[in-house]
């Protein structure tokens, strides 16, 4: 009988994916204390940003990428680096000029 | 029950009838779910880990601006932010960008305060005291691409154009290389010393507030007492990075979208009509007295079947892909040119909303033109689907 066989696969395929849910759920609460550390180091650090990027400061750094001049580097501007065609622009550049702080 | 076995057994055998046609749909199908789902797993889990960890950024970051760039700040505007009610620490920042010509990376150094180095504990080798000279801490990707261990000595070009040499005193373990990768920590006194920083300026300030709720009024008297600074709040790093991770822009949108399309030209090819056999047997299955609401019956199970399994495989393929082999397929397009690039051990924060989304985007449409082209053709009387 097939419709055994695809039940079967069926059923298999839905357990393993409530395994790597559970996988998931047991992850995040055994890396609780890592975040917390890693929250730690932050604070430490004083960083403001995640180092992925490295190739330019603007993928660095874009939390602190400024909207003040032409032809500002940033996310998604005048794009010169790889990076930053998959980085989208931080929301002040979205936001009209006079509303920004 | 036996009656809805029976049809899903015989959906069965319809589907192994064109079975080379039907795998090669499986393998297609899932392969886009794959796609899909390892994009958005990934850009869900990075941005998860980014809000967790920025929790600990400063409150405040106060830049300077000259002529809309980004200058040193002096470092007497500490006793006037100190003023401000509520305000708790407030320091100065010494850190840059450096390139290193012989290896062709980025590396950002950054001064040492006392209390910098009290915190830092997930370390190979040990931290340094904040006013030793000629020594630092370095990150798992500066280490790799010198090659260094704990103990080995590191050579920075100076703006005065001297090397200077640097003893590596600990280096960040891999837990923390999506903060640390490309870090190299010094002294204050020796960034001032490398980067030629003039005396009584710091590349930014940081404020803290005690109150969460007071951030946003402190950085608006800040701004009135300096005007030509920048105070960048927490609040704005965290819509930053819940903005940077977004799945519905940049290249990961570019990416979704062909991924979207291809699903939608297979999708609008089944729904653009049946072929002459599958039309042929609809007629003989009426033409013999199963009723309307069987062929329904018929074409939902069918749809069932590869969608389903289509959906979990790729879904689970995506899941490992991005949470056990750290998204290689991905990366090469994520890592652009950074030579130092961390790598992606993420948390697998995985939601209900990803889910639904990824259900919405193919099984919900991929059932629906396998059912609506159905539905006509088995509205229609036998012996004129049979002539077609």
């Amino acid at each position: 009988m097939k419709y055994k066989v695809f039940i079967g696969i069926f059923i298999v395929e839905l357990l393993l994916l409530i395994g790597i849910l559970l996988f998931s759920y047991i992850s995040i609460n055994t890396r609780i204390d890592e975040m917390k550390y890693l929250r730690q180091l932050c604070q430490g650090l004083t960083a403001t940003d995640l180092a992925i990027w490295t190739e330019a400061r603007y993928t660095r750094h874009p939390s602190q990428t400024d909207i003040f001049s032409a032809f500002q580097d940033c996310p998604s501007c005048l794009e010169h680096f790889p990076a930053g065609s998959v980085l989208s622009p931080p929301p002040h550049f979205r936001r009209p000029l006079e509303a920004v702080k | 029950m036996r009656r809805h076995l029976m049809i899903l057994e015989f959906a069965l055998s319809c589907l192994c009838r064109r079975k080379y046609k039907n795998l090669a749909l499986l393998f297609a199908f899932s392969l886009l779910v794959f796609i899909l789902s390892s994009i958005l797993l990934l850009t869900y889990a990075l941005k998860k880990e980014a809000i967790e960890i920025l929790q600990g950024a400063p409150e405040i970051t106060v830049q300077r601006t000259v002529a809309g760039r980004h200058e040193l700040i002096p470092v007497e505007y500490i006793n006037k932010i100190k003023t401000i009610p509520g305000v708790g620490k407030v320091e100065p920042r010494y850190w840059g960008y450096y390139y290193d010509p012989f290896i062709g990376a980025n590396y950002t150094l950054l001064g040492a305060n006392r209390d910098m180095l009290r915190k830092i504990e997930i370390l190979e080798g040990k931290s340094f005291f904040s006013e030793q000279k000629g020594v630092c801490i370095v990150g798992k990707g500066v280490a790799k691409a010198y090659f260094a261990e704990v103990g080995d000595r590191i050579t920075i070009i100076g703006a005065d154009g001297i090397s200077y040499t640097f003893k590596i005193a600990g280096i960040f373990k891999t837990a923390s290389d999506i903060l640390t990768n490309d870090l190299i920590i010094l002294s204050n006194d020796d960034i001032k010393r490398l980067f030629q920083i003039p005396t009584g300026f710091a590349t930014d300030i940081v404020v803290e507030v005690y109150n969460p709720e007071e951030i946003e009024t402190v950085a608006e008297k800040i701004k009135k007492l300096f005007p030509s600074t920048r105070p960048i709040t927490r609040e704005e790093i965290l819509r930053t990075y819940e903005s940077l991770f977004d799945w519905r822009s940049g290249m990961i949108l570019t990416m979704f979208i062909a991924a979207v399309v291809a699903f939608v030209i297979l999708a609008w090819d089944k729904a653009t009509g049946l072929s002459a056999e599958e039309r042929r047997e609809i007629g003989i299955l009426k033409a013999i007295g199963w009723e309307s609401s069987d062929i329904m019956e018929l074409k939902f199970w069918e749809g069932f079947v590869l969608s389903s399994l289509s959906f979990f495989t790729g879904l689970i393929g995506g899941y490992m892909h991005v949470f056990f082999f750290g998204a290689p397929l991905l990366s090469t397009a994520l890592k652009g040119w950074s030579v130092v690039f961390p790598t992606l051990k993420l948390t697998p924060y995985v939601s209900a909303y990803q889910i639904l989304v990824l259900l919405f985007l193919t099984v919900v449409p991929y059932m629906a033109s396998t059912i609506v082209p159905s539905w006509k053709a088995a509205m229609t009387e036998p012996d004129q689907v049979m002539r077609g």
